[in-house]
C-alpha cells in the first residue's frame, strides 16, 4: 500500500473549499443578467384548470414574462420521460401516462406545475405570482395507497380507472404455495413501511441559459447524474441535440436519490431561458422541496414466511402495494419491482419465493429512489417477518438466521428472485457484530435498565443489498430503458500530473478523493498531482452517474480499466526510452524498471516523452497519454452485513433512546476506510430517522401536512448513539478490485434492527408490532393497547 | 422600499442597497457575493445559515439585513486568517466533520460559539447545541468528534 494509496485513510481533497465557504454549489452560481423564476403550483390534489389570468402580473414592474402549460403546448414541449418500463403478469406494459413539465389541464398533486413567473428579482416573481389567478375545478383526490385502492376510488388517470400502473410479479408461485402446503408454521406480517423524503439539505436548483449566438443551451442543476439529464430533457422533452446542450452539475449539497430524477424545472428553466433570451434562475424553498422532490419508499405489504418443524425457511410470499404518486418518475416503476423484490431473498436460501406489486397511481408527489431505494423496503419486510417467526417458533433470532444463511461455501448463490450472488459470510459478520455489540452482555444490561424501570430490547437484522447494477443488457430486459455502464478517463498531463473524468458524480461521498487513490497506487503518481473533474457534459466523457452505490464498483472500475490502458502504453514508451523489451518493463513505485535492472524511467519522463515525441516510437505509437474506457459491471455486487441495536424505552412516555448501535458490514476491498465509515454513520442515521422520526404524511383530501421542517422530524445530534461500526471484507467476484460499495448499506439495515429492538422490549408486555415511525405516542399507544388487551383476557 | 445597509464583514466595511424585506442571509449571499453562507430550509431549522453578529451565532435568514445596520458581522469565509486553517476547520477535516459540505460552514459557525462560550464542550453538550444545525450525510458523530477537537485544539 502506498500511503495515500487503496486502503489509507487520506484526508479529503474536497474539504478545504467546503470548510472555508469556498464550495461552488448550484445557488451559488449567477448569470449576468438573469431572471428569477417563481413556480407556481397547485394547491389542490386533483383539479381541472378551467382558466389562468396573467394580466396583473403581467403589469407588475419588473416582471418579463408569466408562461403557462399552454405555451409548452404550443411550443411542441414534450412530456418528462419515464426511464424504467415494467410489464404486468400478463406481458402488456404498463400505464404510463404523460407527464407535462407544466400542467396544461389538470393538476394531480399539491406541488403540481402549473406556470412560471420570471422576474428581475427573486422577490417580484414571488409577489406577482400572488396576482396570478387561476380558476381551478376540485375533483376528488387520492394520496394515500388505501384511498387510491379504495372501491369507487377518484382515478388519477382515465387510462387506469382502478389506479393500478402496473400488476407485477416475480418467483415461480406454483412452487412457493407447494413450500406452503408442506410447512410445518407459518409466520405471516402486515408491513407499512413509511413514505419519507429525502431531504437532501441543499434544496434543488436549475438555471438555464441560451446562448443565441451559438444556438446553445447550458443547465446549471442539482443532480447526481448530468448525462442522463442531458439525454432525457435534450432528446425527450426539449429536442435539443446533445452537442448543443450542456449540463453542469456542480458541488451538490446532498442527493440521496432525490437528485437522480429528470425534474420539470430542469426543462422549465432551459425553454423559458431561450423565450426570453436571458438566463432563467430557479431556487426550490424548502416547503417546495418537501412538495415536489421525488418521495421515497411508501408499501403497503401483506408478507408469509413458511417454516420446516426446524425452522428452516421453506417459501416466502409477499403481496405489496407500492404508492408511485401522480406521475412516473424517472426511476419510479423500478424502485418498488426490480430494486425492492429481487432482494427478498436476504441472506438466506429460502428455496421458493414469489412476490407480487401493484404499482398505484395517487394524487401525491412522484415517488422514486432514496437512498437505498426498494432495497430497505425489502430488507424491513424480511427481518421483521423473520423475527416474527423466531418468536412464534420459540427459536432463538439469532439461531433462526443462522440456520438459514446461505453457507460460506454456497457462493456464487443463484436466488429465486433473479440475482445470483458472487460472495458473502453471513455468519463472519455476524459472529463479528454480535461480539462488537457485547451480545453476551445484553441480558445484564437490561436488568439494569429494569431496576431504573426502563424497558430494554435488543434487535438485530442482516441484510443484503444488488450495487453497481447490472449488465446492460440484463438490465435492458428487465426494463430499464438506459445503459449502465460508467466511463472513465485518465489524462496524463505533460508534466506528469493527472487529471481524471469520471461520469460518477460526487454530492458527498468524496470520490475526488477516492479516486485519487486509485491512480496514486496504480502510477505512483503523488496525490496531491491527483484531480479528479466530474458533473460537467462538456468536460467529462458520456457517464451514467451516481446512484445504487455504484460509484466505485462501476466508476471505479472504468477508471481502473483506463489506468491500464495507461500502463500499457507507458511500458511500450518505456521500453523505448529503455531500448528494452516491453515485456521486460515493469511498474515499481511510479517508475518503470527493466525487470532485473537498475535501468528506470520515471512516470513523469515517459509523460513528457509522450507529449514531446522527438525520442518516441512514432512508426508504431500514437504521442498523448490520454485514455478513456466504459465498463459495463459483469453483475450487481452483494454488500452485506449485520446491523445490532440496543434500545431503552420509558414505558410512561414512550420515548425510545437508541443506546448502542452496531454494525458489521462487508463491501469488498475497502478504497477509504474513513470515507466508509462516514458513509455507514450517514446511511444509518435515514435508517433511524425512518424508525423513529421521519414520516412523510398526506391527510385525507390529499394536502400535504409534513410541509416544513416544523413537521417532518429530521435527526438531529441529541438524537443519535455514538455508531460502532466494523467490517468484514469477502471479495467481488467480478471486478478487478473485489470493490462491492457502501453507499446505501446503513440505510438498509438499520430500520428493522431498531423496530426488532423496539419490539423486543415490549414484548413481555405483549406486543408484537410497532409502526414506522415508533414515536413515543405510537410506543406509548402500543403498550396502552397491549394492557388493555391483557386485561380483558384475563 | 430600498435602503442603505453597511457594517463590517469579517473586518473589511461593506455595503449595499437592500429592501426592507431582504434578509441578511440574501444580502450576503446576492449582494455582497459571499456564498459560503447557505439557505437550507424556509423555517429556521436547518442552521446552513449560521453566521456571527457581533460575536454570537445568528441565523442569518431570520434577520432582516437593516437589522445588522453597524454590527460586525462574521462568515465562513472569514474563519482562516491570512490563508491558515482555524483548528475548528482543520478539525473538521480531520476527523471527516462533512461530507457534502453544505451543512459545514453553519456547522462550523455554530461551534465557533460554542467553544467560545463553553472551551471544553461534552460530547452531550455538543451533540444539544447543535440541535439547531442539520445535517443529512454524516449522522452527526464526525461531527461532534470535530467540534470536540477543534475546541481542544482551541484551548491549547
Ligand atoms: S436557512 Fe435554514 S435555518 Fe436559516
Ligand atoms: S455534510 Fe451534507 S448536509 Fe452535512
Amino acid at each position: 500500500m502506498t500511503e495515500n494509496g487503496i486502503g489509507a485513510a487520506v484526508r479529503r481533497k474536497e474539504d478545504h473549499r467546503f470548510i472555508t465557504g469556498q464550495g461552488q454549489y448550484t445557488d451559488d452560481i449567477n448569470r449576468p443578467n438573469q431572471l428569477y423564476a417563481h413556480i407556481i403550483r397547485s394547491p389542490l390534489p386533483h383539479a381541472r384548470i378551467r382558466g389562468i389570468e396573467l394580466k396583473a402580473a403581467l403589469d407588475m414592474p419588473g416582471v418579463v414574462a408569466v408562461l403557462t402549460g399552454k405555451d409548452m403546448v404550443d411550443d411542441g414541449i414534450g412530456g418528462l420521460p419515464c426511464g424504467w418500463g415494467v410489464n404486468n403478469k400478463d406481458g402488456s406494459p404498463m400505464t404510463e401516462p404523460g407527464h407535462p413539465p407544466l400542467a396544461a389541464d389538470t393538476v394531480r398533486y399539491v406541488g403540481d406545475q402549473v406556470a412560471v413567473v420570471l422576474a428581475d428579482k427573486r422577490s417580484i416573481a414571488r409577489d406577482a405570482a400572488e396576482l396570478v389567478d387561476i380558476d381551478y375545478e376540485e375533483l376528488p383526490a387520492a394520496a394515500s395507497l388505501s384511498a387510491a385502492s379504495a372501491e369507487a376510488a377518484p382515478a388519477v388517470w382515465e387510462e387506469a380507472p382502478d389506479n393500478v400502473c402496473f400488476d407485477w410479479e416475480i418467483g415461480d408461485a406454483a412452487a412457493t404455495d407447494e413450500a406452503f402446503a408442506s410447512a410445518a408454521h407459518v409466520s405471516s406480517i402486515d408491513i407499512v413501511n413509511s413514505r419519507l423524503i429525502p431531504n437532501a439539505i441543499e434544496p434543488r436548483v436549475a438555471i438555464g441559459e441560451y446562448d443565441s449566438g451559438r444556438d446553445e443551451y447550458t443547465l446549471y442543476t442539482t443532480s447526481q447524474n448530468p448525462h442522463v439529464i442531458r439525454m432525457l430533457m435534450g432528446a425527450f422533452v426539449l429536442s435539443i441535440p446533445e452537442h448543443k446542450l450542456r449540463i453542469i452539475a456542480p458541488d451538490v449539497g446532498g442527493g440521496f436519490g432525490s437528485k437522480i430524477c429528470h425534474y420539470a424545472e430542469e426543462a422549465i428553466v432551459t425553454w423559458a431561458s431561450k423565450r426570453v433570451n436571458r438566463p432563467v434562475k430557479w431556487t426550490a424553498d424548502r416547503s417546495e422541496s418537501f412538495m415536489s422532490d421525488a418521495h421515497g419508499r411508501d408499501h403497503i405489504s401483506h408478507a408469509e414466511l413458511a417454516l420446516s418443524k426446524d425452522g428452516d425457511f421453506l417459501g416466502l410470499r409477499v403481496r405489496t402495494k407500492a404508492n408511485l404518486g401522480a406521475y412516473l418518475s424517472t426511476f419510479g416503476p423500478a424502485v418498488p419491482t426490480y430494486l425492492y423484490a429481487t432482494l427478498l431473498a436476504g441472506t438466506y436460501k429460502t428455496p421458493a419465493i414469489y412476490c407480487e406489486v401493484k404499482g398505484m397511481f395517487t394524487h401525491s408527489v412522484p415517488v422514486d429512489s432514496y437512498r437505498g431505494a426498494g432495497r430497505p423496503e425489502a430488507c424491513y419486510l424480511l427481518e421483521r417477518l423473520v423475527d416474527r417467526a423466531a418468536r412464534e417458533t420459540g427459536i432463538d433470532p439469532l439461531e433462526i438466521r443462522r440456520r438459514n444463511f446461505i453457507p460460506r461455501d454456497g457462493f456464487p448463490y443463484q436466488t429465486p428472485v433473479l440475482l445470483e450472488y458472487d460472495s458473502g459470510d453471513y455468519h463472519a459478520c455476524l459472529d463479528k457484530c454480535l461480539e462488537l455489540a457485547d451480545y453476551k452482555g445484553f441480558e445484564k444490561r437490561r436488568a439494569e435498565s429494569a431496576e431504573r424501570g426502563k424497558l430494554r430490547g435488543v434487535g438485530l437484522s442482516t441484510y443484503i443489498e444488488a450495487c453497481g447494477i447490472a449488465p446492460s443488457n440484463v438490465a435492458g430486459a428487465l426494463g430499464a430503458r438506459a445503459g449502465l455502464y460508467e466511463s472513465g478517463t485518465i489524462r496524463v498531463n505533460p508534466t506528469g500530473s493527472v487529471t481524471v473524468l469520471t461520469g460518477s458524480h460526487s454530492h458527498g461521498q468524496g470520490h475526488e478523493t477516492t479516486f485519487a487513490q486509485l491512480v496514486t497506487e496504480a502510477l505512483g503518481v503523488d496525490f496531491d498531482n491527483v484531480d479528479v473533474v466530474h458533473g460537467d457534459t462538456g468536460k467529462i466523457p458520456f457517464g451514467m452517474g451516481t446512484y445504487g452505490s455504484r460509484s466505485l464498483a462501476v466508476g471505479g472500475m472504468a477508471l481502473m480499466a483506463a489506468l491500464e490502458k495507461i500502463k500499457t502504453k507507458s511500458r511500450k514508451i518505456a521500453a523505448h526510452l529503455l531500448e528494452a523489451s516491453e515485456d521486460d518493463v515493469e511498474f515499481v513505485d511510479g517508475q518503470l524498471r527493466v525487470a532485473g535492472t537498475d535501468r528506470t524511467v520515471s512516470f513523469g519522463d515517459v509523460a513528457l516523452a509522450a507529449y514531446v515525441p522527438h525520442n518516441y516510437p512514432l512508426d508504431v505509437l500514437e504521442p498523448g497519454l490520454d485514455e478513456t474506457a466504459f465498463y459495463d459491471p459483469k453483475n450487481w455486487t452483494f454488500p452485506a452485513g449485520c446491523h445490532i441495536c440496543e434500545v431503552e424505552i420509558d414505558p410512561d412516555t414512550g420515548v425510545v433512546e437508541i443506546d448502542r448501535f452496531t454494525a458489521a458490514d462487508d463491501f469488498g476491498r475497502i478504497i477509504n476506510p474513513m470515507i466508509v465509515e462516514g458513509q455507514v454513520h450517514g446511511g444509518l442515521t435515514q435508517g433511524i430517522g425512518q424508525a423513529l422520526y421521519e414520516q412523510c404524511v398526506y391527510d385525507d383530501s390529499g394536502q400535504l401536512l409534513t410541509g416544513s421542517y416544523m413537521d417532518y422530524c429530521m435527526p438531529k445530534a441529541d438524537n443519535l448513539p455514538n455508531f460502532e461500526v466494523t467490517t468484514n471484507t469477502t471479495l467481488c467476484t467480478h471486478n478487478v478490485l473485489g470493490v462491492k460499495g457502501c453507499g446505501e448499506a446503513g440505510t438498509i439495515g438499520s430500520t428493522p434492527a431498531v423496530i426488532n429492538a423496539v419490539v423486543d422490549a415490549l414484548s413481555e408486555l405483549g406486543v408484537n408490532d410497532v409502526p414506522i415511525p415508533a414515536t413515543p405516542e405510537r410506543v406509548w399507544d402500543a403498550i396502552r393497547t397491549a394492557a388493555h388487551n391483557r386485561a380483558v383476557s384475563a | 422600499m430600498s435602503i442603505t445597509v453597511s457594517f463590517t464583514l469579517n473586518g473589511e466595511p461593506v455595503s449595499a442597497e437592500v429592501d426592507n424585506h431582504t434578509l441578511l442571509v440574501e444580502m450576503i449571499r446576492d449582494q455582497l457575493g459571499r456564498t459560503g453562507t447557505h439557505i437550507g430550509c424556509d423555517t429556521s431549522q436547518c442552521g446552513a445559515c449560521v453566521i456571527h453578529v457581533d460575536g454570537r451565532s445568528v441565523k442569518s435568514c431570520t434577520m432582516l439585513a437593516v437589522q445588522a445596520e453597524g454590527a460586525d458581522v462574521g462568515t465562513i469565509e472569514g474563519v482562516a486568517l491570512n490563508g491558515k486553517l482555524h483548528p475548528m476547520q482543520e478539525a473538521f477535516r480531520e476527523y471527516h466533520g462533512l461530507q457534502c459540505g453544505f451543512c459545514t460552514p453553519g456547522m462550523i459557525m455554530s461551534a465557533l460559539d460554542l467553544v467560545q462560550q463553553n472551551p471544553d464542550p461534552s460530547e452531550q453538550e455538543i451533540r444539544q447545541w447543535l440541535v439547531g444545525n442539520l445535517c443529512r450525510c454524516t449522522g452527526y458523530q464526525n461531527i461532534v468528534r470535530a467540534v470536540r477537537a477543534g475546541a481542544q485544539a482551541m484551548r491549547s
